[in-house]
């Protein structure tokens, strides 16, 4: 078993000291391992990542029990500045490009932690070797690229800083299918080179396939987890995530029992 | 038409402009990359100002007072950001504006507690021993025989240190690795954040860098009107220039400055008969901003909202 990156254990969240968004995650980033966290809309992803990147602060968000470990340091007083420095870096949903900038510039700001600007210069050239679509536009101002290319340029951005963790927020989200493959296709070459992946996404399928393991997550708690095979191979998984019945159809309110738990309110 | 009447009219309303245009270059930084309106610009301008003469009264000399006011508008910049704007990073904008006015308040009445409500003359020629501080005008016909106009040297003085200004900030802006990630802070702050560039140490560069603009711009305005309270007022100009060159442009801050310095200069001059009399140097920058709110909302050079279809 290889070394743990990324250790989250049981952390509940808590938006404007009222809203409970996350009621114990737990989960596990191995070196070298693309990870999928997926999930339907409002179940606690994208709060999972950005507690991980220390980005919650800002959106009026903390902490409030467990805690965060990465290369078995607590991160969670931490700031997303120095998270970035040690190599977790997160690509935000919704590519958030900076708009009045050129596609170069965006991949540049990615480096804004680094001391060398001629490694920069040399990075700035394996960004284009893996994201060739956006050379050709790295003059054009990002706001008036493609969805497709937004989201290579955020990826690009956050590769910048040489991260031995990414966490990706919805990579596929408002793109055409083959587009995703291709995202996904450079995911799995980025893996290949070393860089581990944590990566939330309500496309399930793709998720899957590319990756190592999964975690199912419903209202701010891990309800499922496994090898992504494993999850690809079960019937409950099948039906409500990747839409195909075990046989043929199956009504809604068969399924239900699978993955309901009696919430608990302690 | 007397031609040379209007040239010297004209001259004369590019040098006022370019007073506005500094004033408006702060109101533009701290726009750009925080998108709070910042209010407490002509109370920046009047402490800046007014630290610096109290100084040079005291018979500290002219560079010595220039660094001390700067390292002190640079500290009150940093501060600002820690205890003011730090707090309220991510309310809503209301809240940051209606801090800076409570900032203003503040600091008008700290500056005048510290120092003193008195009108100070500022003379920079007792200090600098530049040939462009002579009050003497510059008499054009000297130079050009059929051009009989006076240009006073001290506004050549401040069109220069204006210009040097605006291009130190372009290149700083445009060049370097912390005027990027200002861009960038500017365009979306979480991601900037997620991309590892510190928004604190940001907003705090802006505002040190803002502090120092208020300082040059102070100093210039003050050896025209005086140090005193009505330098507040004055600023207020600013205003209109920064609606209608575009609130996050500096080029725009710039010929904003020009367009209304010269604009209520012609009105005043040959407008005066239609509208029955003096005084539309008072209003016409404020009609003008009104005519860009209701015509061109963004201003001639501001960010147009780029939105993917």
């Amino acid at each position: 078993m290889s070394k743990s990156l990324l250790k989250v254990n049981n952390i509940e969240v808590v938006y404007n000291h009222v809203i409970l968004a996350l009621r114990g995650v737990t989960l596990d980033v191995e070196e070298g391992k693309v990870v999928s966290l997926l999930g339907a809309n409002g179940s606690g992803k994208t709060t999972t990542l950005k507690a991980c990147s220390n980005l919650l602060h800002a959106e009026r968000g903390a902490i409030t029990k467990g805690s965060i470990e990465y290369q078995d340091k607590d991160i969670a007083n931490s700031d997303a500045y120095n998270l970035v420095k040690d190599g977790v870096v997160q690509v935000l949903e919704g590519r958030h490009c900076f708009s009045h900038l050129t596609v170069e510039e965006n991949i540049m700001t990615g480096s804004f932690i680094r001391e060398n600007s001629k490694e920069a210069k040399q990075d700035l050239e394996r960004v284009y070797d893996h994201f060739e679509r956006i050379r050709i536009r790295k003059k054009s101002l990002a706001g008036f690229t493609s969805g497709g290319e937004q989201q290579m340029i955020a990826m690009g951005r956050a590769l910048m800083s040489r991260p031995k963790l990414i966490l990706l927020d919805e990579p596929s989200m408002g793109l055409a299918p083959q587009l995703v493959e291709e995202i996904f296709a450079i995911v799995k070459a980025l893996n290949k080179e070393g860089v581990s992946f944590l990566i939330a996404e309500q496309n399930a399928m793709v998720a899957l396939k590319y990756a190592d393991e999964g975690y199912l997550i419903e209202n701010g708690r891990v309800i499922l987890k496994g090898k992504a095979q494993e999850l690809l191979d079960r019937p409950d998984v099948k039906e409500m995530y990747l839409g195909v019945g075990a046989e043929g159809q199956t009504s809604f309110r068969d399924i239900k029992y699978y993955h309901r738990r009696k919430p608990s309110f302690t | 038409m007397d031609w040379v009447y209007l040239i010297e009219v004209l001259v004369g309303g590019l040098m006022s402009g370019v007073m506005y245009s500094l004033v408006a270059i702060g109101f533009v930084l701290i726009y750009k990359s925080s998108g709070i309106f910042n209010f407490a610009q002509g109370t920046m301008l009047l402490f800046a100002s007014l630290t610096f003469v109290k100084m040079t009264e005291n018979g500290i000399d002219f560079w010595t007072s220039l660094f001390i006011a700067a390292g002190i508008m640079v500290i009150f910049g940093v501060v600002t950001e820690r205890y003011v704007i730090r707090p309220l990073a991510n309310q809503d904008l209301l809240a940051l504006f209606m801090a800076t006015v409570g900032l203003a308040t503040f600091q008008e009445g700290f500056s005048q507690f510290i120092w003193d409500s008195d009108v100070h003359g500022l003379q920079m020629s007792k200090f600098l021993d530049i040939g462009l501080l002579d009050p003497a005008p510059i008499f054009m016909s000297d130079h050009v025989p059929w051009l009989d106009i006076l240009i006073p040297k001290f506004d050549i003085f401040a069109s220069l240190v204006a210009g040097s200004l605006i291009v130190v900030l372009a290149f700083f802006f445009q060049k370097t690795k912390t005027g990027l990630s200002l861009r960038a802070v500017s365009d979306d702050h979480m991601a900037a954040m997620a991309v590892g560039i510190p928004l604190q140490t940001v907003w705090a560069v802006v505002w040190a860098v803002t502090g120092i603009i208020a300082l040059v711009a102070g100093l210039l305005w003050a050896e025209r009107v005086s140090v005193s309270f009505t330098l507040i007022e004055a600023v207020m100009k600013a205003l209109p220039v920064i609606l209608i060159g575009g609130l996050t442009s500096i080029p725009g801050a710039i010929v904003g400055g020009l367009v209304i310095g010269v604009g209520e200069k012609l009105g005043e001059i040959y407008l005066a008969d239609v509208f029955g009399g003096q005084g539309i140097e008072l209003w016409f920058a404020y009609f003008m901003a009104l005519m860009f709110l209701v015509f061109r909302p963004q201003g001639m050079f501001g960010e147009k909202l780029i939105e993917r279809v």
